[in-house]
């Protein structure tokens, strides 16, 4: 009895669908369903807004030092996240410090995406000779453990953020060559394909139109995801003084700088901390919202 | 009583694997197809009905080849072209249905998307005017709301429904033949029915020449002008499809219409299933190749390859037995 209306309803919304345009809006739809991810994304928003307008928020700026107002707890009348052993307002740093991070997580995992979905889908296609080559080639760069190889390569250029970015996106791109190979390897032999070039579709035709779409969303999923993980590298290079020096801030140098009082002042170490792995987080809720957006198959009727 | 020739395929051999351990599933195929004319390829599974097929538009892959015969497109010799003069046959001079609609659709791009796809492969056609005939295709092969559908997705389909929207896409370029590789094996009863008569209505409306790759005798007798048995590799025996249903003359052919149940047949008439397998084509029997399943077959069967022998003017069969019961007469 109950089904009777459920599918009513249900025959209610699919005329509703074709009325305001079809798939598009029920990817966003079934995007909006996941409450994790829409608040991820908010939050991310949010994050990203105050880091672009930090110098329109506070009164401070992140390098500007109070040899009066040091160590001050969060809740200080004028510095509402306390102050650093320099008197810094901690606001004003992880404001200004988000730019940094955020670029370092965001930056190198586009840049290195983009390169990686390339090789990824040119070797996976072709195949053959041009497929070892390629391959080969990423997998010298996959032999180092990720985090070190990042380490060496900015060690070996000068500190700093465009350094960072370099690292990062150089030890990327066979994460991402391998991912975009194998999805693509799995679409190749499908009958679309087969059907596609039945129709007279050229090679660069098929790879651009019939594989590529099916090869992007396990990629965007996975940069989205990888963004969280890389905000953390770049704060590891910084820890490690690789990236950007002091005094600018940035949230991996926060934690570096604020580890010498933790015992005195932890909330210098623990909020860049808590950004670090807060943002980290929503990166990968939105990670997985947008997958299961993308993916057409969960599109509901 | 024929019509001009519209391909014809002359000695066509396809190998998969080299010469010596290799198996050569195309062997020797030959015949016509001709406009407005349906011609069937029946079989069993593996006998290289679809290798024919994927041959006649060289989508053979690697270690798969084609080793040596004619495709003759209107007088052109398909073979003799590279790849990039295939491609433009391929789509709007041969169009292919392929077998499962299911998986045979981009699960990525719109309904409407894929068959603009394939008129821009030909066509210098602006996206508008590309979107619009699509409608009008999707029109044409019977889908409801085909202003709506078009932008649908596969998975918004069911099967008849992509069956239909492979069909607008394989004639969107007005192909002189059309290839349907089982167009309806994976589909139900009743809507095989109306995929038929789809092909059928278009086949006769375009003219083209319509190959129709199939396992199913009900189809072959109700769509079929012509048909082709196929069998190992090699075409067995060819005749119009009244002929071959009433007076086949290869064993084959006879064993397999024994194998097919009717509606009207009473449980006391045994299905006959043809005793043996399907050879091993990487090390075919010698002879000819259904000589070990063969329920008459001689001595000289299993000495000597059987070519096909004429019967009468439109049929042929592969058998010693034509010439035996020509003599008896």
């Amino acid at each position: 009895m109950s089904s009777i209306p459920a599918s009513a309803d249900r025959a209610a919304i699919a005329s509703e669908t074709k009325a305001r345009g079809g798939a598009r809006f029920w990817r966003l739809k079934s995007f909006a369903r996941d409450r994790a991810a829409v608040f991820s994304a908010l939050f991310l928003l949010v994050v990203i807004l105050g880091a672009a307008f930090a110098p329109l928020i506070g009164h401070y700026g992140p390098d500007e030092a109070d040899n009066l107002a040091r160590y001050r707890p969060i809740g200080t009348l004028g510095h509402l996240l306390g102050t650093d052993q320099q008197g810094r307002d901690m606001l004003a740093r992880l404001l200004f410090g988000g730019r940094v991070s955020l670029l370092v997580g965001v930056a190198p995992t586009l840049i290195a995406g983009v390169i990686g979905l390339g090789l990824g889908l040119i070797a996976g296609f072709v195949g053959g000779i041009v497929d070892q080559i390629v391959m080969r080639c990423l997998d010298v760069v996959f032999a180092f453990p990720m985090v070190l190889l990042a380490i060496a390569i900015a060690g070996a250029m000068r500190p700093g953020v465009l350094t960072e970015i370099i690292a990062i996106t150089i030890v990327l791109i066979p994460y991402f060559g391998r991912l975009a190979r194998t999805a693509t390897q799995g679409v190749t032999p499908m009958p679309f394909i087969e059907a596609a070039r039945a129709a007279g579709g050229a090679p660069v035709t098929i790879m651009l139109r019939y594989v590529l779409p099916n090869v992007f969303s396990p990629v965007v999923v996975y940069a989205t995801t990888l963004m969280g993980l890389m905000i953390v590298v770049g704060a590891g290079l910084s820890f490690l003084g690789l990236g950007v020096q002091p005094p600018t801030a940035d949230w991996g140098a926060m934690v570096a700088e604020g580890r010498v009082v933790l015992r005195r002042a932890a909330h210098v170490t623990i909020l860049p901390g808590c950004a670090i792995l807060v943002v980290s987080l929503a990166f990968n809720f939105l990670g997985d919202g947008i997958r299961d957006a993308l993916d057409p198959r969960t599109i509901r009727r | 009583m024929s019509a001009p020739a519209t391909l014809e395929v002359s000695d066509l051999r396809t190998r998969f694997g080299d010469a010596s351990s290799g198996s050569t599933v195309v062997d020797g195929v030959s015949f016509t197809l001709r406009a407005g004319r349906t011609t069937a390829l029946v079989g069993e599974s593996g006998c290289g009905k679809s290798v024919t097929a994927l041959s006649l538009l060289q989508l053979i892959e690697p270690p798969g080849e084609i080793v040596s015969g004619k495709v003759l497109l209107d007088g052109r010799d398909l073979l003799a072209l590279d790849e990039r003069g295939m491609e433009k046959v391929r789509g709007a001079r041969i169009g292919m249905v392929f077998q499962d609609p299911l998986t045979s659709l981009n699960p990525a791009l719109t309904i409407g998307g894929q068959i603009v796809e394939t008129l821009q492969a030909h066509q210098r056609l602006p996206r508008a005017a590309a979107e619009r005939k699509a409608v009008e295709l999707l029109a044409r092969v019977g889908v409801t709301n085909p202003e709506q559908r078009v932008h649908d997705y596969p998975h918004h389909f069911s099967g008849g429904m992509r069956q239909r929207a492979l069909i607008a896409a394989a004639i969107s370029c007005s192909p002189s033949v059309i290839i349907a590789d089982e167009p309806t094996t994976a589909l139900d009863v009743t809507v095989q029915a109306k995929i038929l008569r789809l092909l059928r209505d278009l086949q006769t409306a375009m003219g083209a020449a319509l190959l129709l790759i199939t396992h199913d005798l009900g189809v072959v007798a109700a769509m079929a002008d012509e048909v082709l048995v196929m069998y190992a590799g090699r075409i067995v025996e060819r005749a119009d499809v009244d002929t071959l249903f009433h007076n086949p003359r290869h064993p084959y052919t006879k064993a397999l219409l024994a194998c097919v149940a009717g509606i009207e047949d009473d449980r006391r008439t045994p299905l006959e299933p043809i005793g043996g397998s399907a050879p091993d084509l990487r090390n075919p029997p010698n002879g000819c190749r259904f000589s070990p399943r063969c329920p008459s077959v001689r001595d000289v069967c299993r000495r000597w390859d059987q070519p096909l022998r004429a019967v009468s003017a439109d049929h042929e069969a592969a058998c010693v037995l034509v010439e035996r019961e020509a003599a008896l007469v």
